[in-house]
C-alpha cells in the first residue's frame, strides 16, 4: 500500500473537520481488470485538488467510488465525514461528470428545476438560483431552449450549473473545459476561483495541465491505479531549474554547487543543471562562481511547469506510443 | 417519496415532449377508425341476412373480442418497448451518473420511472380498450360481461410485461433487454397456444406445458382470462368464437402474476442498486 498523500496538516475523521476527503487504500476491480489499485488520499477543506493522471490511470472510477457510483472492492474512504454512499451527504455535494449529457427534450431552465427538485429545492429560492447560475455561466439567453441546441461546450456549462444547484461544499469536475472554447475555459477557472472564495472545496480531474496549474492548491498525481506522488503547487512551482556554462567544471566546482540546490548533475564538459528551492538561487550561485574566478558563459534558471512535473513522475512507459 | 415523484414527473414530461404519447395515440386513434369501420360494415351486413340472435351474439361477440386482442397485443408492444431503454439507455449515455449522484435513493429512481412508464402504458391501454368497446356499444348496442374486471386484468399483463422490461434494463444493454423482454412475451404467447391446442386435443402433455409456460410467463394466461371473462355465457358453452377458451386459466393465476409483477419490481431495484455506473 503506497504512503497516504494529503495536506501538510493532518487532522481526524469528522465531519467540520479539515479534511473534507479520505481514502485509504480503497481498490477497485472490475471482473479480473483492475481499475483502481490503491486510492489512498486526503483532501483539504477549501482546497482546490487536481487529480492528475494518462488516460486509464483510473481518475474518473476514483471520483465515482467516491460518489459511490460504483462500489469499491476494498479499502475504506470519507466523503465530507460520512462514508462513500451517505445519501445526506450526497445534498453536499456537486458533481459534473465527463462529457455531461441529459435528456435533450429539456431546456436548460427545465433541467436546472429538475436536479434542484432532486436536492429539495423548489418555488421562490430554487428560480432565483437557477437564474444566478444561468446568468453564471452566460446560458440566459438559451435559457428556454432544448437541451438537443446546445453545442457541446453550452452542455458543459449547463452541466457545470446543475453540479452547483445545490450550492455545494465539495464539487467534483470530470474534466469541466472538456469542449470549451479558451473564453469557456476562462469562465470555468474563474467560477472555480469563486468556489475556492466560498470556501468550497474542488476536486478537479484535468488532462489540461494548464488549468489545473492555475486553479489548483494541490494535485495528486495517479499511475496505474494508485497515488504515486501529491504536491501543493504554490510551494513546488517556486522551484527553479538552474542550468549554467562554466569553466572550469571540476569535482570542486560540483560539490560546491550542491550549496545551491538538488541533483547536481553534469550534463557535459562545462554544462551542469541542478534544483534550485527559489529563484533567488541564480544570483547567489552568479556571485558564488564569479568570487570563485571561474569563467561563466551561460547561467539560466527556469521555474518547472506542472507538465514537466507529470512526465518526470509518470515517466517514459506513461508516454503514448 | 418526493424523489419518485420527481422521476415520475419527468418520465411522463418526456413521454410527453417527445411526442411519445402523441404518436401512441394516433396511431391508437387510426387503428379504431380501421375497427370501427369494420364493424359498422360487418353490422349492416349482419342486419340484412336472416340469422339467429346466438349466431348475431356470437359473431358480435367475436368482432369485439378481436378489437381487444388487437388492443391487448399493441399495449403488450408498446409496454415492452417504452421502457426498454429507461434505465440501460440512461446509463449507456451517463446520464444515470449525475441522477445516482444526487441524495436520492437508487430505488427512487426505478421506482420513479416505473409510475412514470406505468401512467403511460395504462393510459395508452385504456384509450385502446375504451375506445373498441365504446365503438362496440355506440354501432352495435353490444356491451361484453365483466368488463372492468377484463380490462384490470389485460392492466395487470402490460404491467407485468412493462416491468420485466424495466428489471431487464437495469442489467442489460437496451437492445438485448429489447430482445429478451419481447421473448418473455413470446414464450407466453407460445405457451398460451400450446395449452389451447392441448386441451382442444386432449393432448395432457402438451396442456401441462403450456400450464408451465404460463407460471414461468403468465403474460398472457392473463389475456386468456380477460377474454373468457368477456364472453357471455352461453357463448362460452357454445364455443362459437375463436377467442373461446379450451383451457381457462384458474383466478390463482391472476395473484401469482400479481406476486410475479412485484417480484420482477423487486428484482430491478434491487439490480440497480447493485449496478456499477
Amino acid at each position: 500500500m503506497s504512503e497516504r498523500v494529503g495536506p501538510p496538516e493532518g487532522g481526524p475523521y469528522v465531519d467540520g473537520g479539515p479534511y473534507v476527503i479520505e481514502t485509504d487504500g480503497l481498490h477497485k476491480m472490475f471482473g479480473r481488470t483492475l481499475a483502481v489499485e490503491d486510492l489512498s488520499l486526503s483532501v483539504g477543506r477549501g482546497e482546490i485538488f487536481g487529480f492528475l493522471g494518462p488516460n486509464g490511470a483510473g481518475k474518473t472510477t476514483s471520483i465515482k467510488m467516491l460518489l459511490a457510483l460504483v462500489t469499491p472492492t476494498g479499502g475504506r474512504g470519507l466523503v465530507l465525514g460520512k462514508p462513500l454512499g451517505d445519501r445526506a451527504t450526497r445534498a453536499r455535494i456537486g458533481f459534473l461528470p465527463e462529457h455531461f449529457r441529459f435528456h435533450d427534450s429539456l431546456t436548460g431552465r427545465e433541467l436546472l428545476r429538475f436536479h434542484g427538485r432532486l436536492h429539495r429545492l423548489a418555488g421562490l429560492p430554487l428560480e432565483a438560483r437557477i437564474d444566478t447560475l444561468l446568468a453564471r455561466v452566460d446560458l440566459i439567453e438559451a435559457a428556454d431552449r432544448r437541451l438537443r441546441g446546445y453545442s457541446k461546450g453550452m452542455l458543459q456549462r449547463i452541466g457545470l450549473a446543475q453540479a452547483l444547484i445545490n450550492d455545494p461544499e465539495l464539487v467534483f469536475l470530470d474534466e469541466p473545459t472538456s469542449g470549451l472554447d479558451p473564453l469557456g475555459r476562462l469562465l470555468v477557472r474563474d467560477m472555480i476561483a469563486e468556489l475556492r472564495d466560498r470556501g468550497t472545496t474542488v476536486f478537479l480531474n484535468s488532462h489540461l495541465l494548464g488549468e489545473v496549474e492555475a486553479t489548483c492548491d494541490r494535485v495528486a498525481f495517479v499511475k496505474q491505479g494508485r497515488v504515486v506522488h501529491a504536491m501543493a503547487l504554490r510551494e513546488e512551482s517556486q522551484c527553479v531549474d538552474v542550468e549554467l556554462r562554466v569553466a572550469p567544471l571540476d569535482a570542486a566546482t560540483l560539490t560546491g554547487l550542491a550549496q545551491f540546490g538538488t541533483d547536481v548533475t553534469q550534463v557535459s564538459a562545462d554544462v551542469v543543471r541542478l534544483r534550485a528551492a527559489s529563484e533567488d538561487a541564480v544570483p547567489a550561485i552568479a556571485r558564488w562562481l564569479v568570487a570563485r574566478h571561474l569563467n561563466v558563459y551561460a547561467l539560466h534558471g527556469r521555474r518547472r511547469t506542472l507538465e514537466e512535473w507529470f512526465l518526470d513522475i509518470m515517466g517514459d512507459d506513461q508516454r503514448p506510443g | 417519496m418526493m424523489a419518485i415523484f420527481t422521476f415520475a414527473r419527468l418520465t411522463l414530461f418526456e413521454a410527453r415532449r417527445k411526442r411519445i404519447l402523441f404518436a401512441a395515440i394516433l396511431c391508437g386513434v387510426a387503428f379504431l377508425v380501421v375497427f370501427a369501420t369494420g364493424v359498422f360494415l360487418a353490422w349492416r351486413e349482419l342486419l340484412r341476412r336472416q340469422i339467429s340472435f346466438v349466431e348475431r351474439q356470437g359473431l358480435l361477440v367475436m368482432f369485439t373480442l378481436a378489437g381487444l386482442y388487437a388492443a391487448n397485443f399493441l399495449s403488450v408492444l408498446f409496454a415492452v418497448l417504452l421502457p426498454v431503454d429507461a434505465v440501460s439507455g440512461e446509463i449507456d449515455s451517463g446520464v444515470m451518473q449525475t441522477l445516482a449522484s444526487k441524495p436520492v435513493r437508487r430505488a427512487d429512481v426505478v421506482l420513479g420511472k416505473w409510475l412514470g412508464h406505468w401512467i403511460v402504458v395504462a393510459m395508452y391501454l385504456m384509450t385502446l380498450s375504451g375506445g373498441v368497446l365504446l365503438v362496440s356499444r355506440s354501432i352495435t348496442g353490444f356491451v361484453p360481461p365483466s368488463v372492468v374486471g377484463a380490462i384490470s386484468l389485460m392492466l395487470l399483463e402490460v404491467t407485468l410485461l412493462m416491468t420485466v422490461s424495466i428489471a431487464g434494463g437495469t442489467r442489460f444493454s437496451t437492445v438485448t433487454n429489447g430482445i429478451a423482454s419481447l421473448g418473455f412475451y413470446g414464450i407466453a404467447f407460445v405457451g398460451g397456444w400450446v395449452e389451447q391446442i392441448g386441451a382442444l386435443g386432449g393432448i395432457q402433455s402438451a396442456r401441462t406445458l403450456g400450464v408451465v409456460v404460463s407460471l414461468i410467463s403468465p403474460a398472457d394466461s392473463l389475456w386468456r382470462l380477460a377474454s373468457y371473462n368477456l364472453q357471455p355465457a352461453f357463448v362460452r358453452d357454445l364455443g362459437a368464437v375463436v377467442f373461446t377458451s379450451a383451457s381457462v386459466p384458474t383466478p390463482l393465476m391472476v395473484w401469482w402474476a400479481g406476486g410475479f409483477t412485484l417480484v420482477m419490481l423487486v428484482v430491478a431495484v434491487r439490480s440497480f442498486e447493485k449496478r456499477q455506473l
